[in-house]
């Protein structure tokens, strides 16, 4: 199904898709993956994936990142063809992307202060730049408190956050999200999806965000943040004379692209599966 | 993928591994400071396991090579069998199999476990190549352990063997020193720090791609880590064969005198 976005041709964004997916084909062994799947992100776009377990969610984040590579296809990021290129040049476009894991993946052996500095601490940066980075980085996730923690004395919730910081050191432009919600109670979900709409809205950064929790992709496709008039950070529905056009949806079905549109589009479906899907 | 296919194509990979990690060591950043944790946790870790291997080994030897050497009238060359036997076999393969179990496993089971908890997809996520970061710096500190830990091994052995056969066998002190002494050329010198440098090669390897290739959870894990030892250990037994033959080939020919 097509996924052009809905604005006008003079409004079209001139700039090179954040993310680009052009006819990916991907199967292990004889089990198919993903089957032509074709889409883009736009830059400040957030592309909401859903989709049942195992059709292929996790594995577009991968092909995203070089972590594997299409049978068929190219993959783009901020226009150049990361599909065949080797592990060596994927390591640079790596450092412009930020991946957030469905468990945090936090290096156990490692502090939370080492976890977040990660990234700087291997490009050679001073130990004042890494604290301070980090720092900043916590206080945005709210956890400045537990720098000096080991990941193993960390809640599922914070464990995200942490994931969240250290995907956000070196202010990449483009941040994907691996079912971050998956297995947290409703409010610290709530706070996730919230940390993920300030990047959105106030960072201006691109994202995929793969969930299957519908509740997640409400609050993400009708909740805007903006900052008030007193400098404080408020979280604003989407109302009737305002409609959110930087967040859009497809869902994946037997490695395919059953649906692509505004969220609008995707609670009026007719289509039997994503009804039941969405109920 | 038949049995075939498959060895074949984990032997292809295992190499591929072991060359691209070769490669990377011309590339900054170094991690130095890895490789001295990983020589602390490989070498120091290590080290009371490897020397009482050595020390009951060369015991053993002692005793059980004394009573064929008193039929003989030899009881005095005790110290140049221990000797002999320990630098130029036993000492290599046993202090590496030893290796294969304490540090092949560990490092089998720690990459493992990061493969499966996406800890390695993270690392590659953020820009650093699991190569360099994590098989390079236990590559080095095998290649500079093992050796010495082996040296280490054999003089425990030795001095195994002297606490027996001086003790047990009525052999005195003196004459136990130097036909220890004497037994020893050039030839197993070079054949005693060589022969633990390709087993701290073998370890690395078999173990890496052991933990880097793990699939299917915890299960998983525990399927890597056997393998490892399994293997590392045959490989070790094997490859000493070849090594000994092609060391007293050369040995013979003059090379090594």
């Amino acid at each position: 199904m097509s996924d052009a976005p809905v604005i006008t041709h003079a409004e079209r964004p001139r700039k090179a898709p954040a993310i680009e997916f052009r006819d990916v084909h991907l199967a292990f062994d004889d089990r198919v993956i993903l089957d032509g799947i074709s889409f883009s992100v736009q830059p400040g776009e957030t592309k909401i994936v859903l989709g049942g377990s195992g059709t292929g969610k996790s594995t577009i984040l991968k092909l995203a990142l070089g972590l594997l590579r299409p049978d068929a296809g190219h993959v783009f990021v901020d226009g150049v063809d990361i599909s065949a290129m080797k592990e060596r040049a994927l390591l640079e476009i790596r450092q412009k992307i930020g991946m957030i894991f469905q468990d945090g993946a936090l290096f156990d052996s490692l502090s939370v202060f080492e976890n977040v500095g990660f990234r700087l601490s291997e490009q050679d940066a001073t130990l004042e730049d890494i604290e301070d980075a980090v720092r900043r980085t916590l206080r945005f996730v709210n956890l400045e408190d537990a720098i000096d923690k080991m990941p193993n004395e960390l809640s599922g919730g914070m464990r995200r956050r942490v994931g969240i910081a250290r995907a956000l050191i070196g202010s990449p432009k483009i941040i994907l999200y691996d079912e971050p919600t998956a297995g947290l109670d409703p409010p610290t979900a709530r706070t996730i999806c919230e940390l993920a709409m300030k990047l959105r809205d106030l960072e201006g950064v691109s994202s995929i965000f793969v969930t299957h929790r519908i509740d997640d992709a409400r609050q993400m496709a009708s909740e805007f943040v903006t900052i008030g008039e007193t400098g404080d950070i408020q979280i604003v529905h989407e109302r009737d004379d305002f409609c959110l056009v930087n967040t859009r949806f497809i869902m994946l079905r037997r490695g395919k692209i059953i649906f692509g549109g505004t969220d609008e589009e995707l609670w009026a479906s007719t289509d039997p599966y994503i009804k039941a899907f969405l109920s | 993928m038949n049995a075939v296919t498959l060895a074949v194509s984990e032997i292809q990979e295992t190499t591929l591994l072991a060359g691209r990690t070769l490669r990377e060591a011309v590339r900054r950043p170094y991690y130095v400071r890895d490789i001295i944790h990983q020589m602390d946790v490989i070498g120091v870790g290590s080290l009371s396991i490897v020397l009482l291997t050595g020390l009951f080994t060369g015991g053993i030897l002692a005793i059980q090579t004394g009573s064929v050497l008193r039929t003989y009238g030899a009881l005095d060359f005790t110290g140049q069998l221990v000797m002999t036997t320990m630098v130029r076999a036993l000492g290599p393969v046993l202090a590496c199999i030893m290796l294969a179990g304490r540090v092949g496993s560990g490092i089998a089971a720690e990459l493992g476990s990061m493969v499966v908890t996406e800890q390695i997809d993270a690392l590659r996520a953020l820009g650093t190549s699991p190569l360099k970061k994590l098989v390079w710096p236990r590559l080095v500190a095998l290649l500079i352990m093992a050796p010495a830990l082996t040296l280490l091994a054999d003089l425990c052995g030795a001095f195994g063997g002297w606490i027996v056969a001086t003790n047990i066998l009525g052999v005195t002190s003196q004459t136990y020193i130097n036909t220890a002494k004497s037994a020893l050329n050039y030839n197993d010198i070079f054949g005693g720090v060589l022969k633990p440098f390709v087993y701290g090669f073998i370890i690395a390897v078999v173990s890496c791609r052991a933990g880097l290739r793990t699939r299917g959870g915890t299960v998983g894990v525990g399927r890597s880590t056997t393998q490892s030892v399994v293997l590392a250990s045959i490989l070790i037994i094997a490859t000493d064969f070849f090594l000994s033959k092609l060391l007293l080939a050369l040995g013979d020919m003059g090379f090594l005198r």
